[in-house]
């Protein structure tokens, strides 16, 4: 087998590989930046919640529009948004911290939607559900990955500023600024948005995986935000790049193939990372020790 | 106090409350413009509500309390520092930009101009020089020093400061005074909560003494009497007993340090005595 059987001719020879691989470069482009923030405003559960959360929606639309992705995709935002709005809402009105309100609110939310499936479809439509086909994306998934890339790009360039501050020093945008209540709900929007193009390809269980692993990894490498983001929008896709390849070859599902290998890579950067990783904390306290 | 015609902050019988048990009484007065005032008091007297209100974080549950000719932009104000990340990827010259805000607002980029401000803000703070480093790698004594880098980039009218010499070394303190007076004299408004009386007999003109209501306000001699530090301590051991004030959101855990210095001023006193007493104990009496 040579390099150009093993690399590139699954890309050549198969649409649906090269429309897997286009898809992974738009999730990577919207979902590096939003994961990347959601790591540094230690909301990454909160994305984990919020996957979960899209499930009933999705199976909503499921049910009343069969295996439509417009349909789907339109109750998953729907379900995600009101989970968000609702743990928001519950924050802000009771004792009860947002973290708490949220895992209540998607626990309740993916009971619901499992329940639904079992209800009214068969195990395998649950499975493609909850860990989608990225192989089996079309035309119309790609437009509304794309759009989605789209929009979070250009809505966290009009954000950004405000958006950092809020993550870094929120005390002092309420004073100089009173919008913050606004760049959070777009961030939370965008952070669904992303969930819901992630998971026809990956499904509502792994789309969050090529959100945060990335975003997570990225933090072993680079040490200023805006490389954050570029890092793990970089790290999206290679590991969307090499889980295609490996879900080829070896014939596995693509979704988890493309997660775990996000998953080795935040391993090895854990371990071997240039910054902050177990390898050069153990340098540096030699050094010390000297 | 000084007449109300020439005010930068006019307070009028307001009271602000959390969960209806009131952290600020009927407190009326006003900040002349161009004053220099510390706020003092026992733990929980409500400083850093009085202080919250001014910014408009708090609405007050009566009364008023309303910035003559300072708009919402004009005012500076440096929190106690507990809610800022500091380990988050910025960069100290890009934390001073920050006070460009009013100037940049969501999306204008930092022009030159705007850029040797920041640069001589941190001159100013004594950081020349670490325009580059990130904020995780500072001290708490030189991180403090950039937040008053961003300040002097602000420029406002009005400057309110909460506990801004809470966790400095003597070193910093001595120079973070020094800029808070210069403020003063370059014609602005500053108010700052303390809890070194030491500090505040030295470089404060006025002082306002909290214990929810006002104890005694006006110039710092005549509010730091004996008689009036008196008073408010009796009026803080009516309500330090009930712990209920404390569940209040975004009261803090119980801190030895303004207790202690409140009490040094009978007699023991002198130096920063912030390692005396560990709060728990009863107020001496």
């Amino acid at each position: 087998m040579t390099l150009y059987d093993l690399v590139l001719a699954p890309f050549a020879e198969f649409g649906f590989m090269r429309r897997a691989l286009v898809g992974c470069l738009a999730l990577a482009l919207g979902g590096g930046p939003i994961g990347t923030f959601l790591v540094i405003r230690r909301m990454s559960l909160m994305g984990d919640a919020l996957s979960h959360a899209v499930l009933p929606g999705a199976a909503l639309g499921f049910i009343f529009g069969g295996l439509s992705l417009p349909a789907m995709s339109l109750g998953g935002a729907g379900a995600g948004l009101m989970v968000a709005l609702l743990s928001g809402l519950v924050a802000r009105l009771t004792p009860l911290r947002e973290d708490a309100s949220f895992a209540a609110f998607y626990l309740i939310s993916l009971a619901l939607g499992v329940l639904l499936i079992s209800i009214h479809g068969s195990n395998v439509d649950l499975l493609h559900l909850l860990f989608g086909s990225i192989l089996a994306i079309d035309d119309t998934a790609l437009l509304l990955i794309g759009a989605v890339a789209t929009t979070s790009v250009l809505s966290l360039a009009a954000i950004w500023r405000p958006l950092v501050i809020e993550c870094f020093d929120p005390g002092f945008l309420r004073a100089v600024d009173g919008r913050g209540g606004v760049v959070h709900t777009v961030f939370l929007v965008l952070v669904v948005l992303n969930l819901v193009a992630g998971f026809q390809a990956l499904g509502t269980l792994m789309a969050v995986g090529l959100m945060m692993l990335p975003a997570a990894t990225a933090r072993f490498w680079v040490r200023e935000l805006s490389s954050l983001c570029a890092a793990s929008s970089t790290l999206a896709l290679v590991s969307g790049f090499l889980g295609l390849l490996l879900s080829y070859h070896l014939d596995l599902p693509s979704g988890p193939s493309i997660v775990l290998v996000a998953g080795v890579a935040y391993l090895a950067s854990v371990l071997f990372g240039p910054r902050d990783s177990l390898r050069t904390l153990r340098l540096r306290h030699r050094q010390s020790a000297a | 106090m000084s007449g109300r015609s020439d005010s930068a902050f006019v307070l009028d019988n307001v009271t602000f409350a959390y969960d209806r048990h009131p952290a600020v009484r009927h407190l009326s007065g006003a900040f002349a413009r161009g004053s220099l005032t510390a706020i003092v008091g026992p733990n929980g007297s409500g400083k850093t509500t009085l202080v919250k209100g001014m910014v408009g974080l708090l609405r007050p549950v009566d009364g008023s309390i309303q910035p003559r000719g300072v708009v919402r932009g004009g005012i500076a104000y440096l929190p106690q520092n507990a809610e800022i990340d500091r380990r988050f990827p910025i960069s100290v010259i890009q934390t001073v930009l920050l006070g460009h805000w009013r100037r940049m607002g969501w999306a204008r980029g930092a022009t030159q101009k705007l850029r040797d401000g920041a640069q001589q803000a941190l001159a100013a703070v004594g950081l020349e020089g670490f325009e580059r480093r990130p904020i995780e790698t500072l001290s708490d004594g030189q991180f403090q020093r950039v937040l008053f880098a961003r300040l002097i980039a602000q420029d406002a009218e009005l400057i309110l400061l909460d506990e801004p010499l809470a966790a400095v070394d003597w070193r910093t303190s001595e120079d973070l005074l020094s800029l808070i007076v210069s403020w003063q004299q370059e014609g602005r408004t500053v108010a700052a909560v303390l809890h070194d009386l030491d500090q505040v007999r030295a470089y404060f003109s006025e002082t306002l003494l909290l214990a929810r209501e006002c104890v005694a306000w006006g110039p710092t001699r005549e509010v730091l009497m004996p008689q009036n530090l008196r008073r408010a301590r009796r009026m803080s051991e009516t309500w330090s007993g009930d712990r209920q004030n404390d569940r209040r959101p975004g009261a803090g855990p119980f801190r030895p340090a303004s207790r202690s210095s409140l009490l040094s001023i009978n007699g023991e006193n002198n130096g920063p005595s912030r390692q005396a007493g560990d709060g728990s104990h009863p107020p001496l009496s």
